[in-house]
């Protein structure tokens, strides 16, 4: 077996160098001068400015597009409408955590027979300047036959609620409706006999809760740059997590060859899901095709908010049974998520996920994808999971309260551990749920006394990780220094972190290799940057990488040296005879043996192909203090912990910002974040003003925990880490405002008029 | 359009341009000068990614007109570092962690040296005031706060 093949965890034979250290970014410098370029920052010659035309109904069929007089206008170069893209059939393809419907994507790229949502896209303009093509857009003439609409989830599964799509029949159900219906799909997660425990449990706390969608608020908006030539060859430039599923989209789409389309990632400002679909590409490309310039388009605030994201809302049924002794007897749930305009919101991973933290005998989850007039709903940070969460969690704290039992010790008792068989099928490895709990047990935050108006609250959080397909390129230049191109893009640092794995195994510092996302010409096929993938699979994959180049050096010195290759090995940073017996030569440096590559056989190169696996799934346990405000109802965060397993934090600043971050993400979906629509069902708050995120004066420092337990799956133990600590966000704070008044609130976000109407309610005071 | 030419001062440069009535100085300085570091996040003064200084003040570039910004003097995030050398605060910003993806970064390095010229001293709680107009959606905000605080410490010489 040769080095490369085992790529399980092992415990290092040596002090590790690098991993495990905070090493500088190597994109750093170009993001603190402004040199980075992101989506929109890309200028080319000849370049127009592109604008969409969006739908103001949230309903309506299209009765036909006139664009001649936008056409008309000078400096107007391109007009697209439905009529520019070929009608696409029904095909599942993967994005991310989800799998989408091509015929649905095309539809939600550029409406065909009917405007879905408020902000659908309708046509694209291009021209010589910005104001000129939002001039243009204007004079484009759309003929609505505005239908009923439908918002709301539970609206929308009633057996008269206004249809979206004539052909869906509900998925999942025997034998088939006979009529159509707005529910996409029924699921069932399933374990053991949930009556059977229910009929052993002692105590049942049976209880609704509903959320709202939110917006995943990355601050760049979608951007792009398209370039098509005369000979059939397209280009784009874009804002993505995945360049080469933009590629697969956009290709298909335009009918265009995969080969003949070159995609290349900008740095990306953000994207925690909500950019693992295409929106703009297809427009941008057709818009070039059409003129024969490039041509740029970049969204405003208002028509992200508008069309793209968010994830669902929901409408939730939890009933959790234990015994006196804290045992939990079953968990079921009945999951209703909105999907938005077409099916495929987070409700599978969403009921996978519910009662994934604890080790139970008894689990039903029943799931519903259902459509609404809203935009698709796309993947955001440990999509669904953060949602089911919130009501199992919520839960979790009354029963515990009912049982007397501190929240962490009855989270312990039942703890999902290695051997846990979990309900949507695996049975778990070593994983480190138990090692969350102990840490903010431990910790000194969770043992601060409390002031009046205070409360705490707990909660778990689960989430998967991911392979996937992934190829990485590691080409040796002859001054010694590495060049290694990977292919997913780098959203948080995750360059680096590959980079510093690779260092780890070859032996030199990390500054010598130069880690570059390459285009979709570069490398084989990559999964895009989901699922808490990168640093866990494009890592896995780069050291595999680096033992296929050190194999390689290994040889070269072999050749030099003219003994076996068993004869040398690999440390740190040099070849080395193995043992005395093999001859005594003079180690050979990295840099030695690449000066020399050209007499001993040319260029040294690795490269690797692979579908990775082996993913370690991580949780989180997070505890948050806060305080309220009886007269307004506000909540203040007091202090907030978050300890997450990451197996082994590769760069341990890297890690702590990503628990900080996605606690950050759950506290403004806790207290503030929420779309709100008005009669028409047009969105009312399409901007930061009036969708509220958390800023920086809203918040205390956050206390991140880096728990370690190995993945046995992967040489330094990595676990993907980038989602888990949003999931218990929610129910945290809601358990903590029960702690701080004795009021349950259900229904998220906990904003102040929701929190002082319920303490108005405890009180007998009805008027607030 | 009828396009008005300007003349301003950007990071130390004499610079002309022409400008629709309805560009920002926003749109002027990516789209015009070329200079895209400062940021759009959302075009109506929300987020901060676009602050740059404006005759010395900070301001939300896309809530300026670019016709406005004639004879003044404007400092983006390009003319922060001298030469080779970082402004402290880029550095410790890298050696923080205090960004993630990097796209509020421009803005908050401008925001939070307009803070440090007129507060050398600033506590936590003014400085979070300071950069609420900033947002990050990436960090939590926390590493952004440390960066920010230990740049003054060392700039004040401790
Ligand atoms: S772009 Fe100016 S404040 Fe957001
Ligand atoms: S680092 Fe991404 S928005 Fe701040």
């Amino acid at each position: 077996m040769s080095a490369a093949e085992d790529l399980g965890y092992r415990e290092k034979p040596h002090e590790l160098k690098w991993v495990g250290t905070n090493v500088a970014r190597t994109d750093g410098v170009d993001k603190v001068t402004g040199r980075a370029r992101f989506g929109a920052d890309l200028i080319m010659p000849g370049m127009l400015f592109g604008a969409v035309l969006r739908s103001p109904h949230a309903h309506a069929r299209i009765n036909g597009i006139d664009t001649s007089k936008a056409e008309a206008v000078k400096g107007v170069k391109a007009v697209i409408t439905r009529k520019d893209f070929e009608d696409q059939p029904s095909e599942m393809i993967q994005v991310g955590e989800l799998t989408v419907n091509i015929r649905d994507v095309i539809r939600n790229v550029l409406a065909r027979e009917k405007a879905m949502y408020d902000g659908h896209a309708v046509a694209a303009v291009a021209a010589t300047s910005a104001s000129i093509a939002r001039k243009a857009l204007k004079l484009i003439d759309v003929d609505y036959e505005v239908l009923p609409h439908v918002i709301d989830v539970v609206e929308a599964m009633k057996p008269d609620a206004p249809l979206l799509n004539e052909d869906q029949f509900t998925d999942g159900v025997d034998p088939k409706p006979d009529r159509p219906s707005n529910v996409a799909k029924r699921l069932e997660i399933k374990l053991g006999d949930v009556e059977k425990g229910f009929a052993e449990a002692d105590v049942v706390i049976e209880r609704e809760y509903k959320t709202r969608p939110v917006h995943q608020g990355y601050i760049e908006p979608h951007a792009c740059v398209a370039s098509y030539t005369e000979d059939g060859q397209g280009e784009v430039w874009c804002s993505t997590p995945g360049h080469f599923l933009v590629r697969a989209i956009t290709s298909r789409l335009c009918g265009i060859e995969v080969s003949k389309l070159k995609v290349t990632a900008s740095e990306i400002g953000g994207g925690f899901g909500g950019k693992n679909i295409v929106y703009l590409e297809p427009l941008a490309l057709a818009l070039s095709r059409k003129c024969g310039r490039p041509v740029k388009i970049a969204m405003h605030r208002n028509e992200v908010f508008r069309a793209t994201g968010p994830t669902s809302g929901s409408h939730m049924k939890v009933k959790i049974g234990a015994r006196h002794d804290g045992k939990i007897t079953a968990g079921w749930a009945e999951l209703m998520f909105q999907a938005g305009a077409f099916p495929g919101s987070p409700v599978f991973p969403a009921a996978m996920c519910a009662y994934a933290c604890y080790d139970l005998e008894n689990v039903l989850v029943i799931g519903y994808d259902v459509v609404a007039n809203r935009p698709k709903t796309t993947a955001y940070r440990a999509p669904g999971a953060q949602i089911s969460a919130f009501a199992v969690e919520s839960a979790m704290d009354e029963m515990a309260r009912e049982l007397g039992i501190d929240p962490v010790d009855l989270r312990l008792m039942n703890a999902a551990k290695e051997g846990t068989k979990a309900a949507y099928g695996p049975t778990f490895g070593p994983v480190g749920q138990v090692e969350t709990l102990q840490a903010i047990k431990n910790h000194p935050n969770y043992n601060v006394p409390l002031g009046p108006n205070q409360g705490r609250g707990v909660a778990s959080g689960f989430w998967f990780n991911i392979g996937g397909e992934t190829s990485v390129t590691m080409n040796v230049n002859d001054d010694g220094t590495i060049a290694l191109t990977v292919g997913n893009p780098d959203l948080s640092g995750t360059r680096t972190s590959i980079s510093v794995m690779a260092a780890e195994e070859l032996g030199i510092e990390p500054e010598r290799i130069r880690p570059a996302v390459g285009d979709t010409t570069s490398l084989g096929f990559n999964f895009i940057s989901a699922g808490s993938r990168t640093t866990f699979a494009v890592g896995k994959a780069t050291v595999e990488v680096a033992r296929v180049v050190i194999d390689e050096l290994r040889a070269r010195a072999a050749a030099t040296w003219n003994i076996p290759v068993e004869a040398v090995v690999w440390e740190d940073g040099h070849a080395r005879p193995a043992s005395s017996n093999a001859g005594d030569f003079e180690p050979l440096s990295l840099e030695d043996i690449a000066r020399d590559a050209k007499k001993t056989g040319g260029p040294i190169a690795g490269h690797v192909e692979t579908n990775v696996s082996g993913a370690g799934p991580s949780f989180a346990t997070e505890a948050v203090d806060i305080e309220v405000d009886p007269e307004t109802g506000h909540i203040k965060i007091l202090s907030f912990t978050a300890a997450q397993d990451a197996g082994k934090a590769i760069q341990p600043n890297l890690v702590e910002g990503q628990y900080q971050g996605a606690a950050v993400q759950g506290i403004g979906w806790a207290l503030n974040e929420e779309y709100i629509y008005d009669e028409q069902g047009r969105m009312e708050n399409p901007g930061f003003l009036d969708y509220r995120m958390p800023v920086a004066s809203d918040l205390p420092m956050i206390d991140a925990v880096i728990v370690e337990v190995p993945n046995p799956n992967h040489p330094y133990g990595v676990r993907g880490i980038g989602e888990t600590s949003i999931v218990p966000v929610m129910a945290a704070v809601a358990n903590a405002l029960d702690d701080a008044t004795g009021v349950r609130v259900q229904e998220l976000p906990l904003s102040p008029p929701r929190v002082l109407k319920a303490l108005n309610e405890k009180n007998g005071n009805r008027l607030g | 359009m009828a396009r008005y030419h300007v003349s301003a001062t950007v990071n130390g440069d004499e610079v002309d341009f022409l400008c629709e009535p309805e560009q920002t100085l926003l749109d002027v300085l990516r789209d015009e000068l070329h200079l895209t570091g400062t940021k759009e996040g959302c075009a109506s003064g929300d987020c901060g990614a676009c602050s740059v200084m404006l005759d010395g003040r900070l301001v939300c570039s896309c809530l300026v007109m670019g016709a406005e910004a004639g004879d003044c003097s404007i400092e983006t995030i390009e003319g922060m570092a001298e030469g080779e050398r970082l402004h402290p605060l880029q550095q410790k910003f890298l050696d923080y962690a205090a960004l993630q993806c990097g796209y509020c970064t421009p803005g908050l390095l401008v925001a939070a040296k307009a803070l440090l010229e007129r507060s050398p001293d600033p506590t936590e709680i003014e400085t979070r005031y300071w950069l609420a107009g900033n947002l990050c959606r990436c960090t939590g905000y926390d590493k952004i706060i440390r960066a920010v605080l230990d740049t003054a410490a060392e700039m004040r010489g401790e």
